[in-house]
């Protein structure tokens, strides 16, 4: 069975705005690929963009990889955030609602473990950060 | 595209946000919106986002600041069109847009800004008649 | 193996037409009324020149090798459409299984010593073909009842126009998290599509609502909130009430009623509508 490949072999640059809408096309692709729901496609797009503003504002860019997963015969959509950026320091407060840092912008990050199935955050102060979601299709 | 058009009817601003947003257009309409409220005195803004398949908290949090800046300069704003899986999506994400009005499409829109003027501005303005008779001011 | 040792592909490339006649009869036995004669003799054929082309000259080469491959796709999309067209596991690995057969057959008819040893080979290899055969079939028939699984929840989700402007989803029987999802989708698109700015989510006909349940009925009623819309929830029972009083719910500002008469009559007075008996005296 084949199928169009909508993986990025190599992982997209994230440095600017402009990537950002780059980088929501390409996992926006990936989700239309693995046959998600329009509302699953949303879903997983939205958190891409709540995911790459980070890496882009706090982690000072870095880079993205989309890819088609499959376990259990079921489909899904992996993407990874990596930045070396100067890391989280509290992860705890991170992850609350509502938390805001500096420019009064949150950090998005429970919201945006909310909208997919499988969440993973690595970081530590001055080691960068790597953040890796997968959501399913239902 | 540059920037966002705003568009004026009326007493009212219309901007109709087309797809992806980069964050500084946005925080450049919040801008613009601003001025031109104070420039022309508008009572109202309609947002229309029927054409966003994505709102996340940066553009959420543009349209909830909109509205509270808004506000403050004595202009409602009311956003409508919202996407049935935007809706959904920003709910998960406990975006509530509390403070934000909204309806189905830019008519509904229009008569809710309407109404929320109030129907002070709808009665005529009368020359007072000798018959009236004037209730003298209460201290 | 050695060179020059006797194969089972010799074997069979040796019998070629006598190995085929008799497969072919056996398959048309079992299946002779659900296939044409044509069809079989078609399948039959291609699967048997795969079959040697995988083998190449090693008899005791894996079915998971790479030459292989052609062979395993053509059995994987054999199966995937026996699967759909209704045959039942046995009839779709019989078609493999049959060659066995055919094979002795052909052995005992010319008293074949050598071909013996090389049929221990086959029936090791055709003993995974099958197996094979059996689990695309399996996969296959998953995906369609997976298919037919979305497609009833789809059927499942009634939104009925009650009024201008008012939608409502009457709610029957246990409500799973998955299905409550898709559901609640489908009445904020029938707001967007009918433009109605009312909808009566009717839960009589629903036994319990557990938390889950009652947070996607909560998060409907924000989302639709946001769309420009609101809802009313009616038909709570008096056991439902203190199930949601008990999990800690609060359903704050939103309205509900007993019944679903009772959410009509609110939703069509927030539109602007009252209802006034004909005899000229005022409604309630």
């Amino acid at each position: 069975m084949s199928h169009q490949s909508t993986d990025t072999a190599e992982p997209l640059v994230l440095a600017s705005e402009a990537d950002v809408v780059r980088v929501r096309q390409a996992v926006r692709a990936a989700a239309v690929a693995a046959t998600f729901s329009l509302v699953d496609q949303t879903k997983l797009v939205t958190a891409t963009s709540e995911l790459a503003r980070n890496t882009l504002v706090y982690g000072g860019g870095g880079r993205v990889l989309v890819q088609t997963v499959d376990r259990d015969r079921r489909r899904g959509v992996l993407v990874e955030f990596v930045d070396e950026g100067p890391g989280i320091p509290d992860v705890d407060l991170a992850m609350t609602d509502g938390w805001t840092s500096g420019s009064g912008l949150g950090l998005g990050l429970s919201g945006a473990k909310r909208l997919v199935d499988e969440f993973d955050l690595e970081t530590a102060p001055g080691k960068g950060t790597s953040v890796r979601v997968t959501k399913w299709k239902r | 595209m540059d920037r966002v058009p705003i568009l004026k009817i009326g007493d009212i601003l219309l901007v109709s946000i087309q797809i992806d947003l980069q964050d500084h257009i946005a925080l450049a309409l919040q801008d613009d919106l601003s001025n031109r409220i104070v420039e022309t005195g508008a009572s109202g803004v309609l947002i229309d986002i029927s054409a966003l398949e994505i709102v996340d908290s940066f553009i959420g949090r543009m349209i909830s600041t909109t509205a509270a800046v808004s506000r403050v300069l004595d202009a409602e704003t009311v956003v409508v069109g919202m996407q049935p899986a935007v809706a959904i999506t920003l709910v998960e994400l406990g975006l509530t847009l509390s403070g934000v009005r909204t309806a189905l499409d830019v008519d509904r829109g229009l008569a809710l800004l309407k109404r929320s003027a109030g129907p002070v501005e709808e009665e005529p303005l009368e020359p007072a008649s000798p018959d009236r008779t004037h209730e003298p001011p209460v201290d | 193996m050695e060179s020059g040792a006797y194969g089972w592909m010799d074997l069979l490339r040796e019998s070629r037409e006598d190995v085929l006649v008799r497969w072919a009869r056996l398959v048309e036995r079992n299946l002779g009324d659900r296939l044409t004669a044509a069809e079989l003799d078609h399948d039959i054929r291609e699967i048997f020149d795969l079959l040697l082309a995988g083998a190449g000259t090693d008899a005791a080469g894996a079915l998971s090798g790479a030459s292989y491959d052609e062979l395993r796709s053509l059995l994987a999309e054999l199966s995937s459409t026996r699967a759909r067209q209704g045959f039942s596991p046995t009839e779709t690995a019989i078609s493999i299984f049959a060659l066995k057969e055919a094979v002795l057959g052909v052995l005992e008819a010319h008293e074949d010593l050598r071909g013996y040893q090389a049929f221990a080979n086959l029936s090791r290899l055709v003993d995974d073909l099958g197996l094979f055969m059996l689990e695309s079939y399996a996969a296959a028939r998953d995906r369609v009842i997976a298919e037919q699984a979305e497609t009833l929840l789809e059927l499942a989700t009634p939104v009925v126009k009650l009024w201008d402007g008012v939608v409502a989803l009457p709610l029957v029987g246990t409500l799973d998290s998955a299905r409550t999802q898709v559901v609640m989708e489908a009445l904020l698109q029938a707001l967007v599509d009918t433009g109605s700015e009312h909808a009566i989510i009717d839960i009589t006909g629903v036994p319990a609502v557990d938390t889950q349940v009652a947070q996607h009925l909560l998060k409907t009623v924000q989302a639709a909130r946001l769309l420009g819309a609101d809802c009313i929830i009616s038909g709570i029972r008096p056991q439902i009430a203190q199930t949601v009083v008990g999990l800690g719910i609060e359903f704050g500002d939103i309205h509900t009623k007993a019944s679903l008469s009772d959410a009509l009559l609110l939703a069509l007075r927030r539109s602007g509508f009252d209802l006034v008996p004909r005899n000229g005296r005022s409604g309630s």
